[in-house]
């Protein structure tokens, strides 16, 4: 489980993120949705520790990363796994290198053990055969999927996806969402999903936390956020002619 | 500039520490001692030869006086390439081609967020990425500078055979008078400030492409700054060394 308390970040003097909580439990896929600009990607930047925030704690199954020293934080980002918007690969890199850079980096494996653990992580993406292609041979889709193997392929205990349906078209990003609530449900792991994409909401957020202008805004499941109220929920929402008239055809 | 000085070094801090894994130290260090060092070599074969040559013929054709012997010329082609066409000049050109390629990686590895990938796996990227670079470039630089002195000198040679204006046995006494002592500390004082030079380019390159922040277009002004910036400190490095070696 992922815990934040009192989470608050500034950038030259301008507050972006004000007194943030929040709970990402394992096992479950956790949504952090919210219009462009206002907060999303900071917020999840402080939890894996690539910004550093001015107040509050970020607690990794009890574990403040934020007080850590050097060394602690390196074994807790050992457990983690990031997929990114553009997928990060490295591009010098085939695919099964891709794999099995964090296996060398981290653990005593034999080569044969690292291929047989990348070749079990690319069958489970549905990518057997592509090991030796390079990130550039890839589709976006592939991409986002090696990606996913990658930063599967240590086992880590936390999932961070950072808006995982970017520049794919809706069937890939049905595949890639899926893909993703199945490894977390697998492997037991706490995931957290950036993203404003409306169809992966529904089809895979167990929990959702709505961030509006740096602060927590709401918070509820899928199902909730169907029959919310909440102004700027709706707005964001139903900012689409599709979801409006979807609404409305819903409503008839 | 104090700001980004005081970066620079923290950024150094950050390249120097003990690899975390050897074997991808390695491999790493020896890709980038085929990327800097051997890639170089052609360019630096070619602008030694023309550079060298050029050197004799420009002596050979201000040599007015007649009291100045003919040997004259293979000396000042040799001291003038080992002093400084070969460690400055060439350092200047490597500066170019390495220092773009090292900021214009860096860069694209950090708009392309795959810096942030190596962190958030516990990587220091800093030293996964700049160590084999700066050690590499330190090893390579000095080989590279000995072939530059040695292809030069034999450019001169070339130029004055082909040409006339000197035969072999003159050069070659040329390139030879007063080699004593002096001469190997001339070879060493050139090695020396060599090393200089390759850190500083690898680490200047290293800091403009690692601190690229936007996009494509961002990542092509890192180079360009990596490379003036890189310059401009090999210069000045130079005027340094140069007043404290030999004045």
């Amino acid at each position: 489980m992922i815990e934040l308390k009192h989470i608050s970040k500034s950038f030259s003097g301008k507050q972006i993120l004000f007194d943030i909580n929040a709970k990402f439990e394992a096992g479950k896929v956790n949504l952090i949705i919210g219009q462009s600009g206002h907060g999303k990607s900071v917020l999840t930047k402080c939890i894996v520790g690539l910004h550093t925030p001015e107040e509050g704690q970020v607690l990794f199954d009890g574990r403040d990363f934020v007080q850590m020293d050097g060394s602690n934080r390196k074994e807790i980002r050992k457990e983690i796994g990031m997929l990114f918007q553009g997928s990060a690969l490295f591009d010098s890199m085939t695919v099964e290198e891709n794999i099995m850079f964090p296996l060398q980096m981290f653990t005593d494996m034999s080569k044969e053990e690292m291929q047989d653990r990348a070749n079990f992580v690319l069958e489970r993406v549905n990518m057997t055969g592509s090991n030796h292609l390079f990130p550039s041979e890839c589709s976006g889709g592939m991409q986002k999927r090696v990606a996913i193997a990658r930063a599967i392929s240590l086992k880590p205990k936390y999932l961070f996806c950072d808006e995982p349906n970017s520049g794919l078209d809706p069937k890939t990003s049905i595949v890639i969402d899926n893909l993703i609530k199945e490894i977390t449900y697998e492997y037991n792991m706490t995931t957290i999903v950036v993203t404003h994409d409306m169809n992966s909401v529904i089809e895979i957020g167990d929990n959702i936390i709505f961030i509006y202008n740096g602060q927590k805004w709401w918070e509820g499941t899928k199902q909730d956020i169907l029959t919310t109220e909440n102004q700027e929920i709706l707005d964001f929402v139903y900012a689409s002619q599709f979801m409006k008239q979807l609404k409305g055809k819903l409503s008839t | 500039m104090i700001e980004n000085l005081g970066k620079y070094f923290m950024m150094l801090r950050g390249v120097i520490s003990r690899p975390e894994k050897g074997s991808l130290f390695w491999k790493s260090f020896m890709l980038e001692i085929e990327k800097i060092g051997l890639s170089s070599v052609p360019i630096v074969g070619v602008l030694s030869v023309f550079m060298g040559a050029v050197i004799a013929m420009q002596t050979a054709s201000n040599m007015d006086s007649p009291l100045l012997p003919e040997y004259t010329i293979g000396f000042i082609t040799r001291q003038s390439t080992i002093l400084e066409f070969s460690p400055t000049i060439i350092s200047l050109i490597l500066a170019g081609k390495v220092g773009s390629n090292i900021a214009s990686e860096l860069g694209t590895m950090r708009v392309t967020e795959q810096i942030d990938a190596l962190e958030i796996m516990g990587v220091n990227p800093l030293n996964y990425l700049v160590l084999p670079k700066v050690i590499a470039a330190v090893m390579m630089f000095p080989i590279l500078i000995t072939i530059s002195m040695a292809l030069s000198l034999w450019g001169g040679w070339f130029a004055c055979v082909q040409t006339g204006l000197s035969d072999t046995e003159t050069y070659i006494y040329g390139i030879r008078a007063f080699f004593g002592d002096d001469g190997t500390g001339d070879i060493t004082y050139a090695l020396s400030k060599t090393l200089i030079f390759a850190f500083l380019i690898t680490t200047v390159s290293a800091f403009y492409g690692y601190y690229t922040k936007g996009g494509a277009l961002d990542v092509g002004k890192s180079s360009t700054k990596a490379v003036v910036q890189s310059t401009i400190v090999v210069l000045i490095a130079n005027l340094i060394i140069t007043q404290l070696v030999l004045i």
